[in-house]
């Protein structure tokens, strides 16, 4: 699922470079590790809301990397006809209630979702993604507060990338884990390398079995790192150059494939294999965007209401 | 059909219960509403006792949440029933009313919808001050995707409720205090009044009169004061704002070839702009006189109430409008 992520978010870029994607992307690229390792837990049946930065979360729990493309390319075959893009992407069937252009709007989007969640009783969880931008929102706050006095069975699962935009954490927020936030709540907060998928897997499956049990929501914090800046257009110049090259030694796709390796879980023909295919597959995709249609004006104004 | 005398609050209150009864995914979230009932004592009245504290929810003071998280319960099939005190609060939740609810149902293509109500309180009574009087319609009325409703009778706040409950898009439904306590027989079950449609209060064929809220009585008035002058005053309450019912306005329009629109919201980008402009492109060939608009001054609304008096849009105003363009 990672070199999966990667490869849509590398093809994605080289297409924006060539003029073939409109408007701006905000790539996942380096925190493959969070969608993969916490969305490996939830069922068709459970949900996720998402950012701006979503197409990991998209696709790790289980869109179709055709439609995701054409969507971002705006076409008529994307998931919403064009209509979204690249932050407004959804698929009703797999619960994804979508990309996000407004940074902290997941979370109180997720703790409705978790309301709907406890009254069906099916042991169903909403997993709600942000950054740590958006741990400073009051949307964040008025979240956690209402999911924690009503104990609803959500994740709330902040991916610490170290900026907000162009910001350093350290200047928008005074304390070092956002983790530590929970308390203020009263729910469990946690921190974990969120580079590393073993870890987040483990974090997240507590935290989620917290939920499905009636045990109430979660903060988890993920610390990882953005390859790219904030957005495709954004050099990232704000970022120290020797600190990128460390946290880019981080990397977990090469982390995982390293452990792999080294337990004798893969050989490096089998992760060859893996990476070719991902190639091929959003090869596929790139080709079924540039190939499906342009929507068509008529359609500017339609679907504004429910019938 | 059976009819009980009910006052607003309580034809709002009947209709919510009739839904909760009607359909289990119907719940009510927001402040006070388990206590006080809300501020004017609408969801208290015996719905916690039948429905449960599950599905009558106290919120603590979250109105972004309040407001977000409907968003999120509604587009995975829950019905919420959602308020804020006052509608002057709408600022705080406003990205989550504009941007989520309202354009979900677009961006996503159709793959979820928001079948959310969130009930607001309007209006200036009571020297309430700047943040507790507003008529706010005009910021929901420039958002496509939402749909907005402002019923003036208990009758129609029960028919109106229902059907704001039954749609599957995001409604909000404005109550203007001082009719809260206003009472009529109003008939019970399956009563259903349609959001879109306007309804003509007094028929006449000199001018055309139109208003929503608070206003319509006023208008009503001025209608009275009027027919001591021999002038006629066709009223129109226009129920809803959007989707805006143009057929009655213009058919009225034809019959008078005048027309005054009448809001308690300030002048300047107000909703009656809306209608005088929607008219004026629509109906043109049977106006008679310009549009005219009554409407509150440009300012906030000021607490002293001799102050609060100038600031409300008077009978006399709508009289003195009317007179002018039937001279």
């Amino acid at each position: 699922m990672m070199v999966r992520i990667r490869t849509f978010e590398e093809h994605v870029f080289t297409e924006w470079k060539a003029g073939g994607v409109p408007g701006q992307v905000h790539l996942y690229s380096g925190q493959e590790a969070v969608a993969a390792g916490v969305i490996a837990h939830l069922k068709v049946d459970d949900y996720v809301v998402s950012t701006h930065r979503g197409h990991g979360h998209v696709m790790a729990k289980g869109a179709d990397s055709h439609k995701m493309m054409a969507e971002v390319c705006g076409r008529v075959d994307g998931y919403c006809h064009g209509k979204g893009g690249t932050m407004h992407m959804a698929d009703s069937d797999r619960g994804i209630l979508g990309t996000n252009g407004i940074v902290g709007a997941s979370l109180p989007i997720a703790t409705g979702v978790g309301l709907s969640c406890q009254y069906n009783n099916r042991r169903q969880v909403c997993v709600c993604f942000f950054g740590d931008g958006a741990s400073n929102r009051g949307t964040f706050h008025e979240s956690l507060d209402l999911a924690a006095v009503w104990n609803l069975p959500v994740v709330y699962v902040c991916e610490n990338n170290s900026y907000a935009m162009s910001t350093h954490v350290l200047e928008h927020t005074r304390i070092e884990h956002i983790a530590d936030r929970g308390s203020a709540y009263g729910i469990p907060g946690t921190s974990c390398d969120g580079n590393d998928v073993i870890c987040v897997y483990e974090a997240a499956a507590e935290a989620i079995e917290r939920a499905r049990t009636g045990g109430g929501p979660t903060l988890l914090e993920c610390k990882t790192w953005r390859h790219h800046g904030h957005f495709t257009a954004d050099p990232a110049h704000y970022r120290d150059p020797a600190e990128h090259a460390e946290r880019l030694k981080t990397d977990p796709i090469a982390r995982a494939q390293n452990l792999m390796l080294g337990e004798g879980l893969a050989t490096a023909a089998e992760l060859d294999e893996i990476l070719d295919e991902a190639v091929a597959e959003m090869d596929a995709a790139l080709d079924f965007a540039r190939r499906s249609p342009w929507p068509s004006a008529d359609e500017v104004a339609t679907g504004v209401y429910a019938d | 059909m059976t009819t009980r005398m009910m006052n607003y609050r309580t034809a709002v209150a009947d209709g919510i219960a009739y839904e909760m009864r009607r359909d289990p995914s119907v719940y009510v979230a927001g402040e006070e509403v388990t206590t006080h009932g809300v501020a004017y004592g609408v969801s208290g009245e015996g719905l916690l006792e039948e429905f449960g504290a599950a599905r009558i929810r106290n919120t603590p003071i979250i109105e972004t949440a309040i407001v977000g998280h409907a968003v999120g319960a509604a587009a995975v099939g829950m019905r919420p029933v959602v308020e804020l005190m006052f509608m002057d609060f709408l600022g705080i939740c406003m990205d989550e009313l504009a941007n989520q609810a309202a354009k979900m149902h677009y961006m996503f293509a159709g793959q979820y919808k928001v079948p959310m109500v969130l009930r607001v309180s309007s209006g200036a009574t009571r020297a309430a001050g700047s943040h507790h009087a507003q008529s706010l319609e005009a910021w929901a009325a420039h958002v496509p995707g939402l749909k907005t409703v402002a019923p003036v009778t208990p009758s129609d706040a029960r028919g109106l409720i229902i059907s704001a409950i039954r749609d599957d898009n995001p409604v909000l439904f404005v109550e203007h205090k001082a009719l809260l306590g206003s009472t009529e027989e109003v008939p019970e079950d399956e009563y259903t009044v349609p959001i879109g449609k306007a309804a003509v209060r007094r028929e006449g064929r000199d001018v055309t009169l139109v208003a929503w809220a608070a206003m319509v009585p006023t208008c009503l008035q001025a209608a009275d004061a009027l027919a001591g002058r021999g002038i006629q005053a066709e009223v129109i309450d226009l129920r809803t704002l959007v989707p805006l019912d143009k057929e009655t306005l213009l058919v009225s329009l034809a019959k008078t070839g005048r027309l005054v629109v009448a809001h308690e919201a300030v002048k300047t980008g107000g909703f009656g702009a809306e209608v005088a402009a929607t008219v004026a492109e629509e109906g043109f060939e049977w106006l008679r006189a310009p549009v005219r608009r009554v409407a509150a001054p440009d300012s906030p609304i000021p607490y002293s109430p001799p102050l609060m008096h100038a600031f409300v849009p008077q009978a006399e105003q709508v009289t003195a409008a009317a007179l002018e363009l039937c001279s």
